[in-house]
């Protein structure tokens, strides 16, 4: 694809020019420069009750131990965020394992699905004391296509710069001067004014949802598992904050709240479910769940939905029909450090 | 004392003990008192500090999802090193019956003791959710053994510290009542002890070397090398505390103790720099990605380099204390050049773990970042905190065991019958 069609295809996605405006502020509210959120009312989190420091697994309870937790869920941030919230306990479907496959030759880098993730999921949107506690769960690689980092003048440079054999740089026992650089240099803070960049190629990367996850053998209490369709899920109330699975993470996508999360009143979800993005307390680790409160409805992530270019595909891997299924079969398919061997169901690929 | 002078209760003898240790630790001289001042200065500031971390959280730290680890995990790390004392000191008095030593290895077991709660409250510290520990216990919560490495850690350090705490209060017990020990009993459980201890280097180490995304960790060297810091570091606080136990009070300690002591730190300072080397070696020639966290402490990257001058001097000065510990003069200087090069033994192991085992190692992160840690004040006094409640802690319990050794600490009915040792 040429770099003239995929900057149509941005001006495809956006409707107009202001789109672009207010979610590159959007970014900025999440990021660096958090000051401006502190205009936001915040609610002060309301202190859990004893029953809820009490209670159990959300796997070990009983279905009314479950209502019950719900409902005090439900009643806290009900008054936290003076909204109606709703906290869903919906069963995992049957016969279902979920599966994602990322098109990297159709990404442009416009972090729109940063966006709706983190709006879907509730995520702390930092603020001014502590821009650190601002958390996103899918980061976006921005990458040097092929590599251009060939310097001519360094060819021949190298240590030991000249021996019995001759003089050509790259010798065994000596040190080149890296003539032909790196590739795979990726840097994922960009701020450009528009993407896609010249000469750059995106690589978004979120939880995996592994198969063999390493956080979850990690996890001392089990307060992080594979629910029945391979989405690796945390009870926010059982985890005890030790960062084990942070440790274990090859892809980088767990979150800890460092902090108490910041959500102002407005921009709260109040469509939750008890997996997935119900807010967060201070001193817990949160990551992607596939949007386990939409998908586990038959329903698509928040991500797949706002991709302008078309990029994401989600199903399920059971079904020979599901259009991830026909993705795996035809594309150029790849995951993410397969060294690992930890066998993500988040799938990469390319026209 | 017969049968018919038993006392009325159970309890009174154990109580009587109790009290009269209690009472014996907190009463002490001039030193005694500027140094315990000392300490509550920082246990008391560091109350403050600590109660603005348990509220605010842990964003209170340096710790970012870079780099998730703080100083309290690197503080902790440390504290099994330092634990492992008790093993250098019961073997050589029980096992291979060293006379010099029957009566230290008491107090080795005490360092040992104390060490494991010096570590497990810098656990507290780490932890996200303090109140949720009982989520880790077994049968109340889940403990998600045996797939979770932290849950090993669990075991072996609350086994540990039991097992030394038997050990020490039974042995004192006995000594302040006057009754032989019971060896049925006493001598299998400083023998298990004996070989528990290394199980709580080996699974530390394990926490780190389990988690093959951080690349200069996972290395089958791991375990080896906390062992050998522990022979460096335990007997460099041993050697320390028996001269001040000599210098101070009436327990006699022998030179040759002593002198045992320092040859096991040249062995451990000597094969932790055999290790660094091999180590170094095996990452380096290859220079592949794996390498890349060592790379970056030693020579930083692209620039940022806020680690090397900490790897270099740390290195420079484990080679240093080998030498100067390889020469007998030194180690028989017991005033002044050996407390010293143990104190440097023990701070430069200490400091070793963040500054080069841990903070490099998290850079580049899975995406490639490189971080750089930058501890808080909040943080640094919640550290200090935690030392100074455990020398608090570390000074009355061996003033104690001093005590109860010397006689200072008796039952009264022992005293009057002239002592039945």
């Amino acid at each position: 694809m040429s770099e003239d069609k995929r900057k149509n295809d941005i001006a495809e996605g956006q409707d107009d020019g202001t789109t672009k405006e207010s979610r590159r502020d959007f970014l900025k509210k999440l990021g660096v420069a958090a000051a401006a959120t502190t205009v936001a009312p915040v609610a002060t989190a309301k202190a859990a009750s004893i029953s809820e420091h009490l209670q159990t697994h959300f796997e070990m309870m009983s279905d009314s131990q479950k209502e019950k937790a719900i409902a005090r869920l439900e009643e806290r941030y009900t008054e936290q965020f003076g909204k109606q919230v709703t906290v869903a306990g919906t069963p995992a479907p049957e016969g279902v394992l979920f599966g994602y496959a990322l098109n990297i030759s159709k990404c442009i880098g416009c972090r729109r699905c940063v966006e709706a993730c983190v709006r879907e999921n509730n995520q702390s949107r930092g603020d001014h004391e502590y821009p650190n506690s601002a958390i996103q769960w899918i980061r976006v690689l921005e990458m040097v296509r092929g590599n251009d980092t060939f310097q001519v003048e360094n060819l021949h440079k190298g240590s030991p710069s000249s021996s019995a054999i001759g003089d050509y740089g790259v010798q065994a026992g000596g040190h080149a001067d890296k003539a032909v650089g790196i590739s795979g240099h990726a840097e994922h803070y960009y701020e450009p004014e528009l993407v896609p960049e010249e000469n750059a190629f995106y690589f978004p990367v979120q939880c995996h949802q592994c198969e063999d996850p390493p956080c979850v053998r990690a996890c001392p209490v089990r307060a992080t598992y594979r629910d029945p369709n391979g989405i690796v899920v945390i009870d926010y109330n059982w985890c005890i904050g030790c960062r084990m699975c942070q440790l274990a993470c090859p892809y980088w996508a767990r979150r800890f709240n460092w902090g108490e999360p910041v959500l102002p009143n407005e921009d709260m979800n109040p469509k939750t479910h008890y997996l997935g993005n119900r807010p967060r307390m201070r001193g817990v680790m949160e990551k992607c769940t596939f949007c386990l409160q939409r998908v586990r409805d038959g329903r698509y992530p928040a991500c797949l939905e706002a991709c302008p270019v078309g990029a994401r595909k989600f199903g399920n891997l059971l079904d020979p029909e599901s259009e991830i299924r026909k993705v795996l079969a035809t594309k150029k398919v790849f995951r993410f450090k397969e060294d690992f061997a930890t066998e993500p169901k988040f799938f990469y690929y390319m026209d | 004392m017969t049968t018919t002078t038993q006392p009325a209760s159970a309890f009174q003898k154990p109580i009587a003990f109790a009290r009269d240790f209690c009472m014996y630790t907190v009463k002490g001289g001039k030193v005694f008192y500027s140094w315990m001042l000392f300490l509550s200065f920082f246990a008391i500031v560091g109350l403050v500090t600590t109660y603005i971390q348990m509220t605010t959280g842990l964003i209170v730290t340096g710790a970012t999802d870079q780099i998730v680890w703080e100083l309290f995990v690197a503080s902790f790390i440390h504290c099994p090193s330092i634990a492992s004392a008790a093993v250098l000191v019961v073997t050589p008095a029980y096992i291979y019956k060293r006379k010099d030593m029957k009566q230290l290895a008491v107090i080795g077991e005490a360092i040992a003791m104390v060490f494991v709660i010096i570590g497990l409250n810098f656990i507290f510290f780490h932890m996200g959710r303090p109140d949720r520990f009982w989520h880790a216990i077994p049968v109340l919560g889940i403990f998600n053994f045996p797939s979770s490495v932290l849950t090993y850690d669990i075991i072996v350090l609350n086994v540990y510290l039991v097992l030394n705490a038997v050990a020490v209060f039974y042995y004192l017990y006995k000594h302040y009542v006057g009754q032989p020990l019971n060896t049925k009993f006493y001598t299998p459980l400083i023998w298990f002890a004996v070989a528990w201890g290394p199980f709580i280097h080996i699974i530390t180490a394990f926490i780190l070397s389990s988690n093959a995304q951080i690349a200069v960790w996972h290395t089958a060297l791991m375990p080896f090398s906390f062992l050998a810091m522990a022979a460096a570091a335990g007997p460099a606080l041993v050697i320390v505390t028996l001269l001040v136990i000599r210098k101070f009070t009436k327990l006699e300690v022998a030179d040759s103790a002593i002198d045992f002591f320092s040859q096991v730190i040249i062995w451990g300072v000597g094969v932790l720099i055999l290790m660094f080397a091999v180590e170094f070696f095996t990452e380096l020639y290859p220079a592949t990605h794996h390498a890349a966290p060592l790379e970056y402490a030693i020579n930083g990257h692209n620039g940022l380099n806020p680690y090397g001058p900490w790897f270099w001097s740390i290195m420079t000065i484990f080679v240093v204390q080998f030498i100067l510990l390889c020469i007998k003069k030194v180690r028989k200087s017991y005033n002044f050049l050996l407390p010293l090069i143990c104190v440097s033994v023990f701070l430069s192991v200490l400091i070793e773990k963040p500054a080069v085992l841990i903070f490099p190692a998290f850079s580049p992160t899975a995406l490639g970042e490189y971080a750089v840690y930058h501890p808080t004040l909040i943080e640094i006094f919640n550290v200090l905190f935690v030392w100074a409640t455990g020398f608090i802690l570390l000074t009355l319990v061996l003033k104690g065991v001093v005590g109860v050794l010397t006689g200072e600490v008796r039952d009264s009915q022992v005293v009057e019958e002239g002592g039945a040792k």
